[in-house]
């Protein structure tokens, strides 16, 4: 009995976090220009937003969240990899101090990392666009990769490096062989993370996008919204995106979950 | 010395974070200080304790965080507490997603719900604002409660048990006070970010109401960069008073926690 | 041109990790094909000095030679030597057959080759059918196999070997002693082992360098530190014994335990005071009051398997430990005697503290940080060299009211007394005490009054 209210009120939990989403899911697939109003099941607005019916400036932004989705993750899971691997090695007061700016960019609220670096590039009399927009959300996407690959540097028995220079290899032969396979599954994971966070991205990139025409798919959104009322292809696409989320986190789960498991 | 120092490896990315985590800040405290000929002055901060719709704006806004994260404590609390409990849950992907819509777009989950608003009929306004940022967050509350809660030794309410407390007692004695930490970070997880959003209350009031984050993204909008970047500063500074205030909780709930 | 015996060549090696001396000033020459075993406690600076040898860290002064080349430079990939690591340090991401392969692979040695070589030194270690097994899958010992394998499989001219079997359990030590043995008289390569354990050092070795706080305290074969260790701290490391404060009263005659013997030492001066160490099976029971020297009541008598082992308590109350294999009854008188080779004596490494200090004013002078109350009459700021018996220093339970605070560091039983090392964060100080303390114990220092003499 017990049981049954407890599971009772976690589902009505769960209702009211996904109803919204699933309202959107649901008229996504029926033609009716005002969301509520049901005209029958219709795949066109799909169709429309595949075949690029629909403007070209909604595509263009979401060609931009990609392109700068993963420029963004690859470059933050450079940096971010080689920087753990420095941390890692540091000691004492250096040590946290490096740490403790690594979480400032996860502790500030995404206003003041946006107005920040915005008052940074104007400051600096640098042009906003692309480029501005990649750079912050490097900026806020490589401490989650440094804290995603410091646990398999610390997992990592330490003679490892040791015993690779002992046979032989170079300190860069060592770093490759045998460092870099160590800490591949964390780097992976601060990937999909990094990804994850530069598309689902909206305060920051306001701020540093200029006004230069540059849209991602969340200032395009939110552009399209102040007009008043959605555009009907925003619906499959959110849609979609909200998919593609769920993907990425489901694998990112099942990832630790798995490690966690070799572990015990 | 070691014959090669991977220390230095930390080297490009302590240089990075100079330039885009420490100058930045530094720049919002130049701004902040300076009026539009770059002269030092405090009149930024004058300024906003004189313009009243600035200051009540404000105040409001801690109002709306402060009832936000007070629902999503009551709300959140029992949730985490059955999810962590083995004998209510033994779903994982129950967990999952709670977790989940902690990582979609904030933008787009308040669009579903301004859309949800407008398929039931319910007007926009202030009672939409805050079913929106209770909407928003629940997830921020729920998941580290429900971590401290899980990790927490079963053992100490079992002791309880022994020692003759009763389910209640148990519970208000034993599990409440060891799950403080997780409380703690819940209510700085909420709190945070509601104080500081923005767009999500123009949406859900249909520009009704305002927060105190989308008057600093006016500001900034408008040009008037020093008064913004002094706004900027002020929410830094009690988003930073709350993080002091939540980890001294946290550090007290600590050492009681280590006694019992 | 004949190589010469010697390989390795250690000269004036000294390593500070801060303010912490690790090293000091160590001299030691192995020879090619030797089984050589560094020995002693924790923190003795054994495996300091094999990182130095495999390259993994730089001496601050001294040099390592090998083969008459200077290693010091040498960055550890280019060395021709190989390390079994205390916690094997095998690839995770590898297989056993690609860790065995990674040298080879490195060194570009064509495939073929290295399938041979793999093989071979698999079936060396007996590991022949785990190729293509995970590395995470074996049992503890395999992977040290594994670990063995992969360093002789480079054919190093010197192979280090850091604690390599203290992970195993009893027995699987025990076996892989004998095999390591076995492989190194079949490799016929040289050896380099550090250990903490006396035993295996013992029972492995061709020569034992034995360590503590930085320093060697004795090189031999196992047989010489055995029986004519040179201080009491070998004596008490290596092996059960007793180790008694004694007076040599001229050349071969020696006095302790209140009765005078004689030795077969000499060149220790006149009646100047020595360590004498006597091993616990050296101590003989007799019926002819003829060969009794000193008789004695017997307190306790436990089987040992092999022998008993008994403690006495001799006419002038000291305590000595017997291993005989006969037993006595507890509270039986014996009569006891001590053949003049099997005493062993040694020089004392020191007879009271002799401290450096610095006085604060007339009443009171810092030693080891720590400020205690001497009345003097120097001025202050002056350096001073003082002198504290051992048995003027005060140990107490609370740290937190005496004037220094140390931790028993190490703790010899001398027959009638308990002589102590203290560590304190500056240095070491000793002490004589008939507490009992355990090793690790925080403890409160203080000088008995009129303890401490100032002696310039």
């Amino acid at each position: 009995m017990k049981k049954f209210f407890a599971q009772a009120y976690l589902w009505l939990l769960l209702l009211l976090l996904y109803s919204p989403i699933l309202i959107i899911a649901i008229f996504s697939f029926t033609e009716a220009k005002v969301l509520g109003n049901w005209t029958g099941f219709s795949l066109d607005l799909y169709r429309n937003l595949f075949e690029g019916g629909v403007s070209n400036a909604m595509l263009r932004s979401v060609e931009n969240t990609l392109t700068i989705g993963i420029l963004a993750a690859i470059l933050s899971t450079i940096l971010g990899s080689i920087a753990a691997i420095g941390i890692h090695n540091l000691k004492g007061r250096t040590r946290q101090a490096v740490t403790f700016v690594n979480d400032i960019p996860m502790l500030n609220p995404d206003i003041i990392t946006g107005i920040s670096l915005f008052l940074l590039f104007v400051g600096l009399g640098v042009t906003q666009g692309y480029t501005t927009v990649l750079l912050a959300h490097v900026t806020f996407c490589t401490p989650y990769v440094v804290l995603s690959v410091m646990p398999k540097l610390q997992q990592m028995n330490p003679n490892i490096y040791e015993a690779a220079l002992d046979l032989g290899a170079t300190p860069s032969q060592a770093l490759w062989k045998v460092i870099v396979p160590q800490i591949k599954p964390g780097m992976i994971s601060g990937f999909i993370l990094a990804f994850t966070l530069s598309i689902d991205d909206f305060a920051v990139t306001l701020f540093t996008k200029g006004n230069q025409g540059l849209e991602t798919l969340s200032t395009f959104i939110y552009a399209d919204a102040r007009k008043g009322g959605l555009t009907p292809e925003l619906r499959p696409l959110m849609t979609v995106v909200f998919l593609v989320v769920l993907i990425l986190l489901a694998v990112i789960n099942i990832r630790t979950m798995k490690s966690n498991k070799n572990k015990k | 010395m070691k014959t090669f120092k991977r220390s230095y490896w930390s080297l490009p990315y302590v240089i990075f974070m100079a330039v885009f985590v420490v100058l930045p800040l530094v720049m919002v405290l130049l701004y902040a200080f300076r009026d539009g000929a770059g002269h030092f002055t405090f009149d930024n901060f004058v300024k906003f304790f004189q313009t009243k719709e600035d200051l009540n704006t404000f105040l409001y806004s801690i109002e709306i965080a402060l009832i936000t994260t007070v629902l999503c404590l009551l709300l959140g609390y029992p949730a985490a507490w059955i999810l962590s409990n083995p004998k209510l849950n033994r779903s994982a992907v129950t967990v999952m997603l709670f977790i989940l819509p902690m990582w979609i777009n904030m933008l787009i989950r308040t669009l579903a719900t301004v859309a949800l608003f407008d398929f039931s009929r319910i007007p926009l306004g202030e009672g939409a604002l805050l079913f929106g940022m209770v909407y928003n967050f629940l997830p921020f509350m729920i998941y580290p409660i429900y971590n401290t809660l899980n990790k927490m030794d079963r053992s100490y309410a079992e002791a309880a048990q022994d020692l003759g407390a009763s389910p209640v007692k148990v519970f208000l004695k034993v599990t409440v006070p060891l799950s403080m930490p997780g409380v703690w970070s819940g209510i700085l997880m909420v709190f945070m970010p509601t104080i500081s959003t923005f767009a999500v209350a123009e949406l859900l009031t249909m520009n009704k109401v305002k927060l105190f984050g989308t008057t600093i993204q006016e500001n900034i909008n408008n040009g008037m960069w020093n008064y913004g970047a002094a706004l900027a500063l002020i929410m830094l500074v009690i988003i930073g008073l709350t993080t002091l205030l939540s980890d001294s909780g946290k550090e007290v709930e600590d050492e009681t926690g280590g006694l019992i | 041109m004949a190589k010469s015996e010697v390989i390795i060549n250690i000269e004036h090696l000294s390593k500070s990790f801060g303010d912490k001396k690790v090293l000091e000033d160590i001299n030691l020459y192995i020879n090619r094909g030797e089984f050589i075993t560094f020995l002693g406690p924790s923190g003795c600076g054994k495996t300091t000095l094999l990182r130095m040898i495999a390259g993994f860290l730089n001496p601050d002064s001294g040099r390592i030679t090998m083969d008459g080349k200077d290693l010091l430079g040498v960055p550890p990939h280019k060395r021709p030597l190989n390390t079994v690591f205390q916690r094997y340090a095998l690839f995770p991401h590898l297989d056993v057959y690609d860790n065995i392969a990674f040298g080879l692979k490195l060194a570009k040695v064509p495939e073929n080759e290295i399938e041979t070589r793999v093989r071979k030194i698999l079936k060396l270690v007996a590991m022949s059918d785990y190729e293509d097994r995970d590395v995470t899958t074996l049992s503890g010992g395999q992977q040290q196999r594994i670990a063995i394998a992969r360093a002789l499989v480079n054919r190093p001219k010197v192979l280090l070997l850091d604690e390599p079997l203290s992970a195993l359990d009893l027995k699987m030590r025990k076996d892989m002693q004998i095999e390591l043995k076995e492989m190194h008289q079949k490799l016929g390569i040289t050896f380099i082992y550090v250990t903490h354990d006396q035993e295996e050092a013992l029972t492995l070795s061709d020569t034992i360098v034995v360590m503590n706080e930085g320093k060697i305290q004795q090189i031999g074969t196992p047989a010489d530190i055995y029986n004519e260790p040179v201080n009491s701290f070998v004596a008490d490391f290596i092996g059960e014994s007793n180790i008694l404060n004694a007076t040599m009263i001229r050349d071969k005659e020696v006095n302790f335990i209140g009765h005078d013997f004689k030795c077969v030492d000499s060149g220790f001066g006149e009646n100047n005071p020595v360590d004498v160490v006597v091993r616990p099976e050296d101590i003989y029971f007799t019926e002819s009051e003829n060969k009794c020297q000193f008789t004695a009541t017997v307190k306790s008598c436990t089987f040992k398997g092999v022998h008993y082992e008994m403690f006495v308590e001799t006419d002038k109350g000291y305590e000595l430990m017997i291993q005989d294999y006969d037993a006595y009854d507890v509270g039986e008188k014996v009569m006891l005697y001590i053949k003049p080779q099997d005493i062993q004596v040694m020089k004392k490494e020191r007879t009271a503290n002799v401290l450096q200090g610095e006085v604060i004013d007339s009443e009171t002078i810092e030693i080891l940080g720590g400020k205690f109350p001497i009345p003097n009459e120097l001025e202050a700021g002056t350096e001073v060299t003082v002198e504290v018996p051992f048995d003027k220093v005060d140990l107490v339970d609370d740290a937190e009211s005496a004037v220094l605070e140390g931790e028993v560091y190490f703790i010899l039983y001398k027959g009638d007394r308990y002589h102590l090392t203290i560590k304190t964060d500056e240095g070491f100080l000793w002490v004589d005490t008939n507490d009992i303390w355990d090793k690790g114990d925080l403890v409160g220092i203080n000088f008995m009054e009129g303890g401490a003499r100032i002696v310039e």
